[in-house]
């Protein structure tokens, strides 16, 4: 006999909706990381860039899709947060060292998550819904977000409060993407290294990829 | 084995003590003097329960029957880490060679909801009974031991799931999760049986009723943090817990798929 299980709300399926939602956003922050990257070409490609993926219908699909695998992400979060808690009960008087010591990303998710979560809503006040500036490039009339963006980041406050913020993306990632493939079950003895470094190099090139962007509009302007 | 070098230790030891499971408990500190180097650790706390009783005290109490680390019974915290310091290896086989002299232990049971406390370092694990009793079985009859190789298994799966067999049912990995997860624990007995054409027949059924199980005993969810494995004296490995997520996935598909087929028909 079978017993009734729903997939959904066992602990290993909430970890996969976990790891799939996370999945969204982790294609989500290399594209959006690339895609800046035009900053460094010129403020006319950076704006006609922003222009276009804001031109068509698609944008609001892929918003869409962002806004619901974020919250499904966030909520997911906090539940497994407190189930694991209570299973837990009481906590330890002395913590693992040495040996047996894990990862400090493994054990900080929900930490580094709720950062990224109000650093997000945050970076959505400036840059979205921040001030319009207005350009021409070749006779259209478009937002001039290369302008917002340097204004933003001449701020020293704000580069390296952008700054902390992008290092605990990195350690989110860093111990994320492994995991959701673990999470997924596709991982074994063969793999393991490969994914986990997988999991690293990604995580450092966004990382690093968002970080040296307001570094450089910083030190150049 | 004897060592012509053995040195003496004298310790200090925090230990929980608490006399039942409703009861409340606290940390209590007792002097360990005059411990060999040669000594297991379960020795050395037999030496230090010698004098408490010798001073009318109530012993320490802690699970133990092989003290040769194949049993699962022992195992409790030490300074934080499941098993002690040593990787590989249960607390019955941890040695004093390992501690220095003037070193303060700390000695907690382990900690999980679904382990309440007998007393002292002594817990109820009777949840991964359980979990086992749910699906951790095969119920064909396999004849007696068949000649080597009549049945050609792929050498890897011979090997993981050897390998996965070899879980002592411990409970380290559940004590040193963050979460209470007995995902290795579960991994472990899955895999062992999935890997082999003996277990084959329940399969999907296995998997199913084992999580369903181990989520009704209350153990936590996979963070893939790695501290069981880490603490698991018989080194399972991390991606036991992968093959876990992977048998639970197909199977509940599969069985989606006949319930569907069932309903049609
Ligand atoms: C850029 C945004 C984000 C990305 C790309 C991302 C990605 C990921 C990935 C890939 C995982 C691994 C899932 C798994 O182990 O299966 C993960 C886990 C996690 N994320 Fe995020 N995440 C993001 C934002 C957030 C936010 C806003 C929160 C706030 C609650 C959060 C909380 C967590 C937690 C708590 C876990 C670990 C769950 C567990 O294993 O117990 N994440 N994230
Ligand atoms: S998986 Fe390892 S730590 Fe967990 S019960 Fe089995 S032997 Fe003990
Ligand atoms: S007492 Fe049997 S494994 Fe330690």
């Amino acid at each position: 006999m079978v017993r009734k299980l729903c997939f959904l709300t066992s602990t290993l399926g909430m970890k996969y909706l976990m790891g799939a939602s996370g999945l969204i956003w982790v294609g989500f922050v290399m594209a959006h990381m690339l895609g800046n990257l035009l900053l460094f070409v010129s403020a006319e490609a950076y704006n006609v860039y922003g222009h276009n993926l804001t031109s068509g219908n698609i944008i609001y699909l892929v918003e869409g899709a962002l806004i619901f695998s974020l919250s499904a992400h966030v909520i997911q979060g906090i539940l497994l947060t407190l189930k694991n808690r209570k299973a837990k009960g009481t906590q330890y008087h002395v913590q693992a060292a040495g040996n047996k010591k894990t990862p400090w990303a493994s054990r900080t998710m929900i930490f580094h998550g709720t950062i990224i979560l109000f650093f997000v809503i945050y970076h959505l006040i400036t840059f979205k819904f921040g001030t319009y500036y207005s350009v021409i490039i070749n006779g259209t009339e478009m937002r001039d977000l290369y302008r917002l963006v340097v204004e933003v980041f001449s701020n020293p406050v704000y580069v390296v409060g952008y700054a902390i913020c992008l290092l605990l993306l990195t350690a989110h990632l860093s111990h994320g993407v492994a995991s959701m493939f673990q999470s997924f079950g596709f991982n074994n003895r063969a793999h393991d290294k490969k994914i986990r470094m997988v999991g690293l190099v990604y995580a450092f090139i966004v990382g690093g990829g968002f970080l040296i962007q307001p570094i450089y509009v910083y030190f150049l302007n | 084995m004897a060592s012509t070098k053995a040195k003496i230790l004298n310790l200090v030891l925090k230990v929980w003590r608490q006399s039942g499971p409703k009861s409340e408990g606290k940390f209590v500190e007792y002097p360990a003097k005059g411990i060999s180097t040669d000594a297991s650790f379960l020795e050395m706390l037999d030496a230090v329960n010698e004098h408490i009783i010798a001073d009318g005290g109530d012993p320490i109490v802690f699970d133990h029957d092989c003290r040769e680390g194949i049993c699962g019974s022992c195992g409790f915290m030490i300074d934080g880490q499941a098993h002690g310091p040593l990787r590989s290896t249960t607390v019955c086989q941890l040695h004093m060679r390992h501690f220095n002299d003037g070193d303060k232990i700390v000695l907690e049971p382990w900690r999980a909801q679904s382990f309440p406390i007998i007393k002292d370092l002594m817990v109820d694990r009777t949840a991964l009974d359980r979990v086992v009793s749910s699906g951790g079985y095969v119920s064909v009859n396999t004849g007696c031991a068949q000649d080597g190789n009549s049945i050609p298994i792929r050498k890897r799966d011979a090997d993981e799931a050897f390998e996965a067999a070899t879980c002592i049912g411990c409970g380290a990995c559940v004590a040193s999760c963050k979460n209470a997860s007995a995902m290795l624990f579960t991994g472990a007995k899955v895999s062992h049986l999935a890997l082999l054409p003996q277990g084959q027949i329940e399969r999907e059924e296995r998997v199913l009723n084992m999580v369903a199980q181990m989520d009704k005993e209350g153990f936590g969810a996979c963070s893939n943090t790695g501290a069981c494995s880490a603490s698991c004296p018989k080194d399972i490995d991390l991606t036991t817990i992968a093959r876990l997520n992977r048998e639970f996935v197909k199977a509940t598909v599969n069985k989606h798929n006949t319930d569907q087929k069932l309903g049609d028909g």
